[in-house]
């Protein structure tokens, strides 16, 4: 546990300066000094111990900064900090806090620099612990990237063994005991007496305590949350229609908005005619946007009927209009000029592959929406000193500057309540909702407004999924894959979405190549090269980000090369990888799906592999050959990272994550045409139905270094062990996605 | 109009008859279990029971409404859950949630008309409730124990 003392020095610096009721410490900074956001409006008596434990009369609260989006995160990161506080979460309330610097996010950082997550050496660590500088120095409080576990396994668990050291010498100091004759249970210090002293009664006089921060993190033997089965904070409320939603959002006095955007992806709005709109019923305002419409309504419904009924001229389309052209320009980017990236070339992959090759192949991902189940809203109370927000986002504090800059306050005016999202797969990684439901809150000041999106507003002008096409050759001999060359061409998701909130990002893009340059196989002649096209629509990360097409491509071709070799897919995979925690999802899938085995007739079993987000993921699809169409049978999948904190969510995260894989591989794309998305609500923009799930078998192992996050990795494997098993079974290599736009499914 | 829904009357004689069951029980009754997620019946999130019938209730405007309704509030609570809600906690559904409240009330009209289905009947039942997470392996387990809770009690 050496490692969280180190970080207990270098970053957690002592603070004491005295405000009303309480005083502020363990305040983690980088620098700059960020200050304890807890400390503002804290009561009398009350202590914010370290800014994710707050202390009062009536309730312990612990601070779950990363956004939940159904991924379990308020529960786990509470876990994390009540392991150490030793409370039990039936005792605590959770808060996500304020937007806060304090809140930056460490691990995102580590997937932005050119190692493999394989990679343990001392160049490696060295480069990404550099790459967190500009994280904390930015202040990047994100959700994303599966980073929770990760940047909060640490951090949290030191806040809570902050605190509670804090309150044991406290209760020292106010009983003359030798701190080390207490102990700590259910919230509460006990006296060697047995006097129960609870936290809350300690608070007041905690403040006054000099903070103890040099705490020796439990090991794990000593863990009473991590690693058991826990029940969700939420699970209740979910079950029984009583969790608050952003959507669910109700003020007094509160009106409803619509809006219409121009259908033009990014196109401007020319004209509009208002009239129409402001005769019906419980219309109050129309509002004009840059890009389109908005109606101010007593009722959402009344809103949107309302602003469907405006006449509206629009501009042209600012992205090519047609698809043809957006694949061309992929096809286009295979060029010298355009290459961003090649971290993988060993061997001599020319020289190998100039005597020909075995296999010339091209892939292709298509744009995919978001589309979590609760539309993009917003609720808005604008007044000309303060505003304040209710929404659901993965970026507050983008939300807080961008929201500034519009109304021309300063950050520290833009209050932002998060309230927990209805899903996300990365959607509320993007801020346009919360821009819009301002410009039109500022039209009616000091009165809350409730921007809803319609289905068809929230998909159409989602910023989708990258498009992406891929190259591929390769070349075999006596049984063995010997040659693998991998070509990637996409516009950059990061320069896109960053791009949106005025964030420069030089340098490669590794999301262009994440899933296919770092993957753990050791081919002789190997080379994975990223080609940056122009942007076209704009883009934003959906669960797994680069990985959502590359795994599939990847492995794809890999599978095809095995299968040119005259190889076992399992086999030759298992000997060319290099990396011990990967073999062993690789040979857990293999054992769990009896591979070889023999399987009915029509049936047929593929496997593929993607180590994404520093979490090697196998996954052995079977599928039957009907009359009808294709019959997903089973899934088996085996998963590493590094360490499981609650058994049950992860299980849950994985199957979720295949059937997100499966299910838009075999259905769902966006496409436009006249520069608008074709596909706007779940008729045409198809998803996976209780029907076509098939059975799924998950393991978890715990082989791996370091601990990681699981949300987005069981997603790449998915498409290409499908497209693997349907060539298995029938002979036909898929080599797009959807894969209905070549086979049927039941 | 009268609307009896959880088994309160509610006089909506100002309510235009042609909106939406959905959009009355959210913004004018602020009854938010029952969720906006399409519009179009295709999600099911919105799902209600008219007269102990699985409704969409974006489908069904508020002046067609031919009996009394009932939302996921008024199914159970989260002291005094129904066996369908229990069960759904037992395996710990939800991930985000967000189509929970239409898969339950789906599940609860499935059981109540078929007690014992089998796998076939929970898919055709279910088929029309999307869940975007991903969470079906644990709505057919939860389903399944529902059955037997709903036989138990």
């Amino acid at each position: 546990m050496g490692r969280a003392k180190t970080i207990a020095r270098r970053t957690f610096l002592i603070g004491s300066a005295a405000i009303a009721g309480g005083v502020a410490f363990g305040v983690w900074r980088y620098k700059t000094p960020y200050a304890n956001p807890l400390l503002t409006d804290l009561p009398e008596g009350a202590a914010a111990l370290t800014p994710y434990v707050r202390i009062t009369a009536d309730a312990i609260t612990l601070i779950t900064p990363r956004a939940d989006k159904g991924q379990g995160a308020v529960s786990l990161q509470a876990a994390l900090i009540a392991e150490e506080l030793d409370v039990d979460l039936d005792q605590i309330k959770t808060d996500p806090g304020p937007p806060s610097p304090a809140y930056y996010n460490t691990a995102l950082s580590g997937d932005a620099v050119p190692f493999r997550a394989t990679d343990d050496s001392w160049l490696a660590e060295t480069v990404r612990s550099l790459a967190d500088a500009p994280m904390k120095f930015l202040g990047m409080q994100i959700t994303g990237g599966s980073t929770t576990v990760p940047d909060g396994f640490d951090k949290l668990r030191h806040a809570g063994a902050v605190a509670r050291e804090t309150l044991k010498a406290t209760a020292a100091r106010l009983h003359n005991i030798s701190v080390t004759d207490l102990r700590t249970e259910r919230g509460a210090v006990i006296l060697p007496d047995g006097t129960s002293l609870s936290y809350q009664s300690l608070a007041a006089e905690a403040a006054k305590t000099e903070p103890v921060t040099d705490v020796t993190l439990r090991a794990p033997s000593d863990w009473r949350l991590i690693g058991q089965p826990m029940q969700r904070i939420d699970i209740v409320a979910k079950s029984t229609g009583t969790q608050t939603y952003g959507i669910d959002m109700t003020l007094p006095d509160m009106a409803h908005a619509a809006l219409r955007l121009n259908p033009a992806m990014g196109g401007t709005r020319l004209s509009h005619d208002p009239a129409p709109a402001l005769t019906m019923r419980g219309v109050i305002k129309v509002v004009a946007l840059p890009e389109g419409v908005a109606v101010i309504a007593d009722t959402t419904w009344r809103a949107m009927q309302a602003v469907a009924a405006i006449p509206v001229e629009w501009g042209p389309a600012p992205i090519p209009p047609e698809m043809d052209a957006h694949w061309q320009t992929l096809a286009d980017s295979f060029t010298p000029d355009r290459q961003d990236s090649q971290f993988r070339d060993t061997g001599d992959i020319e020289t190998a592959l100039s005597k020909g090759t075995d296999l010339t192949v091209e892939y292709r991902a298509p744009y995919l929406a978001h589309a979590p189940l609760e539309p993009l809203n917003a609720t808005v109370l604008y007044t000309p000193e303060r505003v304040d927000i209710w929404t659901g986002t993965q970026v507050p504090r983008f939300v807080q500057n961008n929201v500034a800059k519009l109304t021309n306050l300063t950050p520290d005016a833009i209050h932002i309540h998060a309230l927990m999202i209805g899903g996300s797969f990365g959607h509320r990684l993007e801020d346009e909702v919360t821009r819009h439901a301002t410009r039109i809150a500022m039209e009616l000041p000091g009165r809350p407004v409730k921007l809803t999106y319609s289905r068809e507003e929230d998909m159409s002008h989602d910023f989708p999924r990258q498009i992406a096409m891929a190259r591929g050759r390769g070349r075999v001999a006596n049984g063995q894959v010997t040659a693998y060359d991998l070509g990637i061409a996409m516009p950059s998701i990061l320069a896109s979405q960053m791009g949106r909130q005025g964030i420069p990002t030089p340098g490669p893009d590794l999301q262009i190549v994440a899933g296919a340059w770092d993957q753990p196989f050791d081919i002789p002649h190997y080379r994975v090269t990223g080609y940056r096209a122009p942007e076209l629509a704009p883009i934003s990360s959906w669960r797994s980000v680069g990985a959502s097409s590359n795994g599939f491509f990847h492995d794809c071709l890999l599978d095809e090369l095995i299968h040119a070799a005259g190889a076992d897919p399992l086999t030759e995979r298992l000997r060319l990888c290099t990396h011990a925690p990967s073999r062993q999802v690789l040979e857990a899938v293999g054992e769990m799906s009896n591979w070889g085995s023999a399987l009915a007739p029509g049936q047929g079993r593929g496997v593929a592999f993607c180590l994404s987000f520093g979490v090697p993921c196998a996954q052995v699809v079977e599928v039957t050959n009907t009359e009808n169409g294709l019959r997903i049978d089973r899934v088996f999948v085996a998963a590493d990272v590094g360490r499981i904190l609650d058994p049950i969510n992860f299980e849950g995260l994985v199957k979720g994550g295949v059937l997100f894989g499966l299910g838009h591989a075999m259905h769902a794309k966006i496409t436009y045409a006249g520069g608008a998305a074709e596909q706007d609500n779940f008729d045409t923009f198809q998803s996976l139905r209780l029907y076509q799930c098939p059975e799924i078998t998950v393991r978890g192992l715990e082989n791996g270094t370091k601990i990681k996050g699981i949300g987005e990795p069981p997603v790449p494997p998915a498409a290409p062990a499908l497209a693997n098993a349907i060539f298995a079974a029938t002979g036909q290599r898929l080599r797009e996605m959807p894969f209905d736009k070549f086979v049927t499914f039941l | 109009m009268q609307l009896t829904v959880n088994g309160t009357n509610h006089s909506l004689d100002d309510l235009e008859p042609d909106m939406p069951l959905l959009w009355a029980l959210r913004d004018v009754l602020g009854i938010t279990g029952p969720k906006y997620g399409c519009g179009i019946g295709q999600c099911g999130a919105c799902t209600v029971h008219i007269d102990g019938v699985a409704t969409r209730s974006c489908q069904v405007v508020v002046g067609d409404v031919w009996g009394p309704v009932t939302t996921i509030e008024g199914l159970g609570t989260p002291d005094a859950p129904h066996p369908v809600q229990a069960a759904w906690i037992a395996h710990q559904v939800a991930q985000c949630g967000y189509c929970q409240s239409g898969q339950i009330m789906q599940a609860a009209s499935l059981l109540s008309e078929t007690p014992d289905p089998t796998d076939t009947e929970i898919d055709d039942a279910l088929s029309g409730n999307l869940c975007r997470c991903g969470t079906y392996p644990r709505i057919r387990e939860a389903v399944k124990t529902a059955a037997r809770g709903l036989k138990g009690a």
